[in-house]
C-alpha cells in the first residue's frame, strides 16, 4: 500500500468515489456551521461585527495559498514521474485555487472599507495576494490555450515551477515596496494565541469546512477531467476502427 | 554561439524596427505621459522613476514574440535544437540577442526620456545603473514565457498575460533603486537585490525555457 497506487486511475475513481458522497455532506455542513456560528459570536469590542467576516476571509485565504502549493506539488509529481492523475489533479485545482484567492480578495475589500476607510489599499499583503491572483489567471490561460494534453501538462508544470518561485519573491519584494496596513498572523503556532477561544473554534470549523470543500471541489473536478479524457480515447477509437 | 548571436542581431537590423521599434514605442509613452498628467514639474517628477520603468518593460514586452516565433515558424528553431549547441545555450544567446536590441538602447537612450519627464538630474545614474541591471532580467524571463508559447498561433497576448507578473519583483526594485536616487536615499540594498535576481534569472531561467522549447517541438 503506497500512496502511488493513486496514479491509477481506476484506483483513483474507485476510491474518491467512495469519499465523496461523505465528503461532500461533511465539507458543507463544516462551511455553513463555522461561517453561521462565527456570525453568532459576539462583537469585537474595537472592530464591532465586522469581524464576523473573518470566518470567510481566512479560511479562503490560507486555501488560496494551500492550492497553490497543492498544484507545485502535483506538478513536481507530474515532471519527475509521469502520473497523469496528478497532472490532472494540478489543472483541476487551479480555478478551485483562483476562486478562492477572489473570496479573500473581495471579503478583504468588503472588510477593509469599514475598519480601514479604503476598498483597496496597495498593502504588501493583499498586493501579493493580487499578485497570486494574476499567477492563477496564467496558469489556467495557459492550460485552456494548448490542445495536445500532454505538452500543456508540461508546459503549465514548468510554468508552475518558475511561478512559484516568483510568488514567493514578489511576496517578499512588496515588503520592500510598501510598509503595511494588515494585521498580522491572527492565528500562529509561534507566538501563542492571540485570539479568544469564543472566536478561535468557529474560526478552526470553517477552516476545516473550507479545506474540505477545496478538496472536494478537486476531486470531482479532477475526477471530471478523467473522464473527459476517457472519452476522448473512446472516440479516437471508435474512429479509427 | 557567436555564429548565432551575430545572426540573431543581424536579422533584428535588418528586418527593420530591432532597434527602433522599442526605442519608438518608449519615446511615444514619454510624450504621451504629461498629455495625460498634465506639464508641471511637480506632478511629473515623483512619477517619472515609475513611468519609466513601466515603459522600459512594456517596450521589452513589445519585442518578445520575435525571439522565437520566427524561427520556429521557418523551422530553423528544429535546426538549432539538433545542433551540438545545447538547447539552454541557444535560449541564453537569443535572450542576450534580445537585450542587445531592445534592453541596451533603453538603457543607453534613458537619460533623454528621463530629461523630458523631469526626472532630477541627481537621478539619472541611478536610472542608468537600475536599467543596466534589471532589463536583462527582462529579456532572460521574456525568452521563458516567448518558449511556454511558441507553438501557439496567437500566444502574444497570453505570453504578456505570462511574463508581467513575473516581472513585478525586478520592477518593484528597479523603480525604488530610481526613485530612492532622486532623493538622495540610500541605495545600496535594492540594488544588490535587482542584481541578484538578473543574475539567478540568468543562470536558472534558460533550463527552464530550454525544458519548455523541447516540449514545444515535441
Amino acid at each position: 500500500m503506497s500512496i502511488w497506487e493513486y496514479a491509477n486511475p481506476a484506483k483513483f475513481m474507485r476510491t474518491t468515489g467512495a469519499m465523496l458522497p461523505w465528503l461532500v455532506p461533511a465539507a458543507v455542513v463544516a462551511t455553513v456551521v463555522g461561517v453561521v456560528w462565527g456570525f453568532l459570536t459576539p462583537d469585537d469590542y474595537r472592530q464591532g461585527s465586522t469581524v464576523k467576516i473573518m470566518y470567510m476571509h481566512v479560511p479562503a485565504a490560507m486555501m488560496a495559498i494551500n492550492i497553490w502549493v497543492m498544484m507545485l506539488v502535483a506538478s513536481l509529481i507530474w515532471i519527475i514521474r509521469r502520473h497523469h492523475v496528478s497532472a490532472l489533479a494540478a489543472r483541476a485545482a487551479a480555478p478551485v485555487g483562483a476562486v478562492m484567492t477572489l473570496i479573500a480578495l473581495a471579503t478583504g475589500a468588503i472588510w477593509g472599507q469599514p475598519m480601514w476607510g479604503t476598498w483597496w489599499e496597495w498593502d504588501p499583503r493583499l498586493t501579493s495576494f493580487l499578485i497570486l491572483f494574476l499567477f492563477y489567471v496564467g496558469y489556467v490561460a495557459l492550460w485552456s490555450a494548448i490542445e495536445d494534453p500532454d505538452s500543456a501538462a508540461d508546459l503549465t508544470g514548468v510554468l508552475c515551477l518558475v511561478g512559484s518561485v516568483f510568488a514567493l519573491l514578489s511576496r517578499y519584494a512588496v515588503l520592500f515596496w510598501n510598509q503595511g496596513l494588515h494585521q498580522g498572523a491572527s492565528l500562529s503556532v509561534a507566538s501563542g494565541e492571540r485570539m479568544s477561544a469564543v472566536y478561535r473554534y468557529p474560526l478552526y470549523l470553517a477552516m476545516l469546512g473550507f479545506a474540505a470543500l477545496s478538496l472536494a471541489l478537486i476531486l470531482i473536478r479532477t475526477r471530471t477531467e478523467i473522464r473527459r479524457r476517457r472519452l476522448a480515447a473512446l472516440q479516437a477509437r471508435e474512429l479509427r476502427s | 554561439m557567436r555564429a548565432l548571436l551575430l545572426r540573431d542581431l543581424r536579422l533584428a537590423m535588418r528586418a527593420g524596427g530591432g532597434f527602433g521599434l522599442g526605442l519608438c514605442f518608449f519615446l511615444i509613452l514619454t510624450v504621451l505621459v504629461p498629455f495625460g498628467i498634465g506639464p508641471d514639474r511637480a506632478g511629473l517628477a515623483p512619477v517619472a522613476p515609475g513611468i519609466l520603468w513601466v515603459g522600459a518593460l512594456l517596450a521589452c514586452l513589445l519585442s518578445l514574440d520575435r525571439i522565437f516565433a520566427l524561427d520556429h515558424e521557418d523551422g530553423s528553431l528544429d535546426l538549432l535544437a539538433t545542433s551540438p549547441l545545447p538547447l539552454e545555450g541557444v535560449v541564453a544567446i537569443k535572450a542576450l540577442a534580445h537585450w542587445l536590441t531592445t534592453g541596451l538602447p533603453l538603457v543607453i537612450a534613458a537619460p533623454v526620456f528621463g530629461l523630458l519627464l523631469q526626472l532630477p538630474l541627481a537621478a539619472m545614474p541611478w536610472l542608468v545603473l537600475s536599467l543596466l541591471l534589471g532589463t536583462p532580467a527582462l529579456s532572460v524571463l521574456g525568452a521563458f514565457g516567448a518558449a511556454l508559447t511558441v507553438g501557439l498561433r496567437r500566444g502574444g497576448l497570453l505570453m504578456s498575460a505570462l511574463v508581467l507578473p513575473l516581472y513585478i519583483p525586478t520592477l518593484i526594485f528597479g523603480a525604488e533603486i530610481t526613485r530612492r536616487g532622486a532623493e538622495g536615499a540610500p541605495v545600496a540594498a535594492p540594488i544588490a537585490l535587482i542584481a541578484g535576481i538578473t543574475l539567478a534569472a540568468a543562470a536558472l531561467i534558460p533550463f527552464a525555457a530550454a525544458a519548455a522549447l523541447r516540449i514545444n517541438l515535441r
